[in-house]
């Protein structure tokens, strides 16, 4: 074990103590269920890249909100990274931002319209947010780092998964806001009636309040690098995914992670 | 072992004074407030002070027995946190709330930052934030107290649907209050802040143990008034003097200026940064209570003004003893590399164009 993951010799302790999905889950990469999975866990768009803060902190104030606000953005990941994909010889490099943009505005407003000839009430509710999909980063950041240079059917798969992974976190924050702050789960009553609401959940400090504490939960089972850089577990499925998304992108070996490592040099791969 | 041969690093030497002295006189200085509270609302106030010291104390221990911190219940911060949770709760509290409020305080405000000397907002005004916009009803509901004195409810209104709203409520219409009873504390408000009076002795008691400094309560206090004057003055109404006073003694802006801006942790350890933060702090709570129409100025403006507390101290860091003219010449220095590098750009540039 120790020779696989030279990250586990740096600090015994923590590596046994982490929850490591990569060591467990296999797939194939560039496959539909790689992909979904993919979105739902170790780049969830909301915990493990905080992407998609703005939407996830105003519409969680209810689980019905975040379903909506989940799905809607869902259907538009899926068809602009599928005509993004099927774009992606045709759009010239230099004006990628400007036509993915226009992709992703034309799915935005069709589903502005549905949503406002079909949900009203959702589509009420939701108000601003729907039309501000169109500068959604979960969006724009698929279709920059996957559905540009994939092709179509994968790309779907990776809109479905990254939307599956948003959706899942809006109703996560989303659930526990409404729990504590209106005593409801999706607008039935589920606290005891001696329960007080405590207001401010439901308002914007405890958006911050609760969408903290989640990412703080990720970070302590997923990312050794929460608590020290040199922790860093090189071999990890999460440090090594695109080099167009990667911050440390500079001064890397430019390796894969796992050829890096099996050199036994600190691969960023 | 000789004590004389002892190694360590700098200060060699130290002040006798400790957290622990520090907090200690702190809740001392704090007993006549909390006691005229007391004496206004009766024994439920003291219970619900006993309650907030307890749970907060019993957070802090059970949050760091929980992480296997050290454990720093003895130092009294967590106590003083409690009390003046506690002093800042209306007297018919449901006593969960300030339980609730302690945990906040403590767990979220105070630990998870770090600790003591940590953190970065003051945990007792946060928690009473938390509770104000989380319970507002509950919070604002000023029940007649059944203590010692008589409490003064009435003004020179007809309006008896007022009657247990807090003096401040009528001052914000321009009304006058009784500033006798503002200053000794028989009325309205929460358990900790109807008592100027007492509040003023417990701050002197600590400027004259060198607990605090005058700094921030007198440039705040002193800001505040100048500019309460100045517009009741403008605004015209009956006494411009009397209408400050009152203003000065009503509502939490005792308490907040003596016990709460003058935390060590969450007040700017600079001298000017001190009297800037003080100013600050004076033009906020006028803003928020003479131009604004919401409530809570002096908690919403120390809390604000907790956050600006680096801003200022990187700006008003104080010069070395001898640095003054190294300074200059640091930035004559700078100015010119400065140039000199627009320059060898400006040239380098036209070097490709050619």
């Amino acid at each position: 074990m120790s020779k696989k993951n030279p990250g586990m010799q740096i600090d015994p302790e923590l590596g046994r103590k982490r929850f490591e999905l990569s060591r467990y889950i296999h797939l194939k990469k560039d496959t539909a269920p790689e992909r979904v999975v993919n979105g739902i866990y170790f780049e969830n768009p909301v915990f493990m890249l905080a992407l998609g803060m703005c939407p996830t902190l105003a519409t969680t104030t209810s689980v019905t909100n975040a379903v909506g606000m989940g799905l809607s953005t869902t259907a538009i990941l899926i068809m602009s990274n599928l005509f993004i994909s099927l774009l992606r010889g045709i759009i010239p490099e230099r004006m990628r931002m400007p036509s993915y943009i226009v992709i992703i505005a034309s799915f935005v407003t069709i589903v502005d319209f549905l949503m406002a000839g079909f949900t009203p009430a959702m589509y009420e509710s939701l108000g601003v947010y729907i039309p501000l999909i169109v500068v959604n980063c979960i969006i724009m950041g698929r279709a920059e780092a996957y559905a540009g240079k994939h092709g179509p059917a994968a790309s779907i798969a990776d809109g479905a998964g990254m939307g599956i992974g948003f959706t899942i976190a809006l109703i996560v924050v989303a659930a526990v806001r409404e729990l504590l702050g209106n005593g409801t789960f999706a607008g039935f009553r589920v606290m005891p009636s001696v329960y007080e609401p405590i207001n401010i959940f439901v308002l914007a400090p405890g958006a911050f309040l609760v969408l903290a504490v989640f990412v703080a939960i990720m970070n302590r089972f997923h990312i050794g690098a929460a608590r020290r850089d040199d922790d860093w577990d090189p071999t990890g499925r999460f440090v090594c995914g695109d080099c167009r998304m990667c911050p440390r992108v500079h001064g890397c070996s430019g390796k894969p992670a796992s050829d890096a490592a099996a050199d036994g040099r600190e691969g960023r791969g | 072992m000789n004590s004389k041969l002892q190694v360590s690093a700098s200060p060699h030497t130290r002040g006798m004074v400790t957290t622990n002295k520090i907090m200690f006189m702190v809740l001392a200085a704090l007993a006549p407030a909390c006691l005229m509270g007391v004496l206004a609302f009766g024994p439920r106030a003291l219970l619900v002070l006993a309650v907030s010291v307890v749970s907060s104390v019993i957070s802090e221990y059970l949050y760091e027995r929980l992480l296997h911190k050290k454990i720093t219940v003895s130092d009294g911060s967590a106590a003083v946190t409690g009390l003046l949770i506690g002093m800042n709760m209306p007297p018919g509290i449901d006593l969960w709330i300030p339980c609730l409020g302690s945990v906040f305080a403590i767990v979220v405000i105070k630990q998870l930052y770090g600790g003591l000397g940590q953190n970065f907002m003051n945990p007792a005004l946060g928690a009473r934030c938390f509770l104000l916009i989380s319970f507002a009803g509950k919070m604002t509901t000023f029940t007649s107290g059944s203590g010692a004195l008589k409490l003064v409810t009435e003004v020179s209104s007809t309006t008896d649907a007022l009657s247990g709203a807090t003096p401040l409520a009528y001052l914000k219409t321009g009304a006058s209050f009784d500033l006798k009873a503002l200053f000794l504390g028989n009325v309205q408000g929460c358990i900790g802040e109807v008592s100027a009076a007492a509040i003023l002795a417990g701050g002197i008691f600590l400027v004259a143990a060198k607990i605090i400094r005058l700094r921030i309560p007198g440039s705040y206090l002193g800001c505040f008034a100048v500019l309460t004057l100045i517009t009741a003055a403008v605004r015209g109404y009956d006494a411009p003097v009397i209408y400050t006073l009152q203003q000065l003694c009503a509502g939490g802006l005792m308490l907040g200026a003596w016990f709460m801006a003058t935390d060590y942790v969450t007040s700017p350890i600079t001298p000017v940064g001190q009297i800037v933060f003080g100013c600050a702090l004076g033009f906020l709570t006028w803003v928020f209570r003479l131009i604004g129409s919401g409530a809570e100025g002096v908690s919403y403006s120390i809390i604000f003004m907790n956050l600006l507390v680096p801003v200022i101290e990187h700006f008003t860091r104080p010069v070395a003893a001898g640095m003054v003219r190294q300074r200059r010449e640091n930035r004559r220095l700078m100015k010119r590399n400065k140039a000199e590098a627009r320059r060898l750009k400006a040239a380098g540039k036209k070097e490709n164009d050619t």
